[in-house]
């Protein structure tokens, strides 16, 4: 297998796994500092894509769509956070998942009565649509690129943040103790709204620049929110670091297994064999990643409370 | 609840419990002679559309109280029942594509294959607490819709066809109403002995205090585990019931938006609360009816009822019945 096919591959996977990472920062923070399981943020992802798909058209600029979208998004968060999500704090985890649910039910059938049900297009910006040369031999987008720097400058961004800010410091003793940092004067409410609206801009962002990759359509938040999900798991509930790692193993590992998976399977089974077998089993790598850490370490790779 | 608080609660309950008993067993036959009488009077009035609705709802019925089971008496958040559902399903239609038909192989088999589903993914799962074991259940589900999505030769993304079993006799549609109606009952009885059994007691006993049920000497995780099982057999059998029903399966019956519509069912009627299969399930079908008649953005208005339900009236559709005794 040629070297280049397998470098590709891996920028795709990290690609990905940083799109994920910027869902999942958000939804890592919001459970692990107040406990709340948001199904939601994936229908922010897709709001997000929406806002950005519809705002480029209307300016004809993609980067006026993505901070509009940002924009909207974020306000929309603020919305959802004031009218349901501070309900249901401190509710049970069952309660959290049925009425995040509720809402990607009411958002889906929202986007499909706005927008209508085909998929929407958005294109990648003119001055990024064409190949460059990284390596002799081995060419790439120049927009995932741009797509992964942009991931990457968020993500370093975020951890300067948490790690080097009074309100970063008062995010991470929220998630390691809620009670402590309150009883210590940290203003949890308003920090966890702003983390809240923070996830889902961030979310919005993840789903702007993954709309000229996947296609812009309802349901698109949901797969990718259990993907989110699983990077958070394996990675350790409410820990930034732990959802960083998740993302990008999640990322890596499946986009890798689609890539080589078949072909691997082809030379050690018969083709008929390995047709079924290869796609199968590079769609169920990243649950059994999951199922065994789970297995060998319950509260993840970097687990945050006490 | 301390033990003094539990037999006043008891002795409260056993009065009101007998005019009670007289008042829900006058209800409880009139709608059982409805219930039979269905089919005839559906016929009768050329009601073919509500004839199919009933049968739909009671099905749904067996699934909801089966995840009740679990989630309600067993504080265990399962988030992956489709799986349960939809493999009791596909053994249905995949046997009678390799053209196996007869009924009493066929209706075992998919109980059998959602009852060992549920024992190996349950052996696994039950090991973990909380939302990790929200997320696992989960994850185990992903696996088992994308195994059986990848077989081509059985639909793939498309879903296959389920002819109907033989029983020596060919099933119409009132007979499959029959058929559900008798399995539905059978497992709502043999549910209400097992909740009010011992075993029953020890599964809430360790949803309300694992340590305090463990010390006493109970064996949680093979009580959680057996519970399990049981619910995703009864589940697997819904799933065969609807394949029989619709004579048609998906991969979206085993998709998670299915398991989320089953814990909808069961947090509609009320978690823990022995009716709550039958009255979540059947207020769902009345509600997506309802909505589905009046508009095409169903869905958007399905939500919004769900929302309000679990925002406003937590304790369901039973804890609204059962007012302020609590």
């Amino acid at each position: 297998m040629p070297v280049s096919l397998v470098l590709e591959q891996l920028l795709n996977g990290l690609q990905f796994g940083l799109m994920l990472f910027l869902l999942s920062a958000g939804l890592t923070l919001v459970l692990g500092m107040m406990d709340v399981v948001n199904l939601a943020q994936g229908s922010l992802y897709m709001l997000g894509a929406y806002f950005a798909a519809t705002l480029a058209a209307a300016t004809g600029s993609f980067w006026a769509g993505l901070v509009g979208a940002v924009l909207a998004t974020a306000l929309v968060a603020l919305l959802l956070e004031a009218s349901v999500l501070r309900r249901v704090y401190g509710a049970d985890h069952l309660t959290q998942v049925l009425a995040t649910f509720a809402l990607i039910l009411v958002f889906n059938e929202a986007v499909r009565a706005l927008w209508g049900p085909q998929a929407l297009l958005l294109s990648v910006p003119p001055e990024l649509a064409r190949p460059v040369t990284l390596l002799p031999g081995l060419s790439y987008s120049a927009y995932r690129l741009t797509v992964i720097g942009a991931g990457a400058l968020l993500a370093v961004g975020m951890f300067l943040f948490i790690h080097r800010t009074r309100v970063g410091m008062w995010v991470r003793a929220g998630a390691s103790n809620r009670r402590m940092a309150q009883a210590m004067g940290v203003p949890i409410r308003r920090v966890f709204t702003g983390v809240f609206v923070t996830g889902a801009a961030l979310s919005a962002v993840a789903g702007a620049l993954l709309g000229p990759i996947f296609a812009v359509q309802v349901g698109m938040g949901e797969d990718v929110l259990i993907l989110a999900f699983v990077a958070i798991v394996i990675g350790g509930i409410g820990s930034v670091k732990g959802s960083l790692v998740g993302s990008l193993l999640v990322g890596v590992v499946d986009t890798a297994g689609r890539a080589f998976l078949p072909s691997a399977f082809g030379l050690l089974f018969a083709p008929e064999v390995a047709s079924n077998l290869g796609p199968t089993v590079a769609s169920v790598l990243i649950y059994l990643l999951m199922a065994v850490v789970l297995f060998v370490r319950p509260r993840g790779l970097f687990p945050v409370h006490g | 609840m301390r033990a003094r608080d539990l037999s006043v609660e008891q002795a409260r309950r056993a009065g009101v419990a007998l005019p009670r008993a007289f008042v829900l067993w006058g209800a409880g036959s009139v709608a059982g002679l409805v219930l039979l009488a269905f089919p005839a009077l559906a016929q009768a009035l050329e009601w073919s559309y509500y004839l199919s609705l009933a049968t739909k709802a009671l099905i749904l019925v067996l699934a909801a109280s089966a995840l009740n089971l679990v989630l309600g008496y067993g504080g265990l958040v399962s988030f992956g029942h489709a799986t349960y559902y939809g493999l009791g399903a596909y053994t249905v239609a995949v046997l009678a594509r390799e053209g196996v038909r007869q009924a009493w192989l066929v209706w075992p088999a998919a109980v059998a294959v959602a009852a060992l589903a549920a024992l190996a993914i349950g052996a696994v799962c039950l090991r973990t607490r909380g939302l990790y074991f929200i997320m696992i259940t989960l994850a185990f589900a992903q696996m088992v819709y994308y195994f059986v999505v990848s077989f081509k030769q059985y639909g793939g993304q498309d879903g296959l066809r389920a002819p109907r079993t033989d029983f020596g006799l060919p099933l119409g549609d009132a007979e499959v109403y029959y058929l559900s109606l008798l399995l539905v009952a059978a497992s709502l009885f043999f549910l209400w002995r097992l909740v009010h059994a011992r075993f029953g007691r020890a599964l809430q006993a360790a949803r309300d205090n694992e340590v305090r049920a463990t010390t006493v000497g109970f064996p949680v995780y093979r009580i959680q585990l057996v519970a399990f099982v049981i619910s995703g057999a009864l589940t697997g059998l819904a799933g065969a019931l609807m394949a029989h029903h619709t004579q048609y399966v998906s991969p979206a019956m085993l998709s998670w938006p299915q398991s989320g519509h089953f814990m909808f069912m069961v947090i509609l009627g009320g978690v823990g609360r022995f009716w709550a299969g039958l009255l979540g399930a059947g207020a769902m079908v009345l509600i997506e009816e309802l909505f589905h008649s009046l508009t095409v953005s169903w869905q958007l208005y399905v939500g919004l009822t769900l929302l309000a339900v679990v925002l406003l009236a937590p304790r369901g559709l039973a804890g609204l019945v059962e007012g302020r005794r609590r």
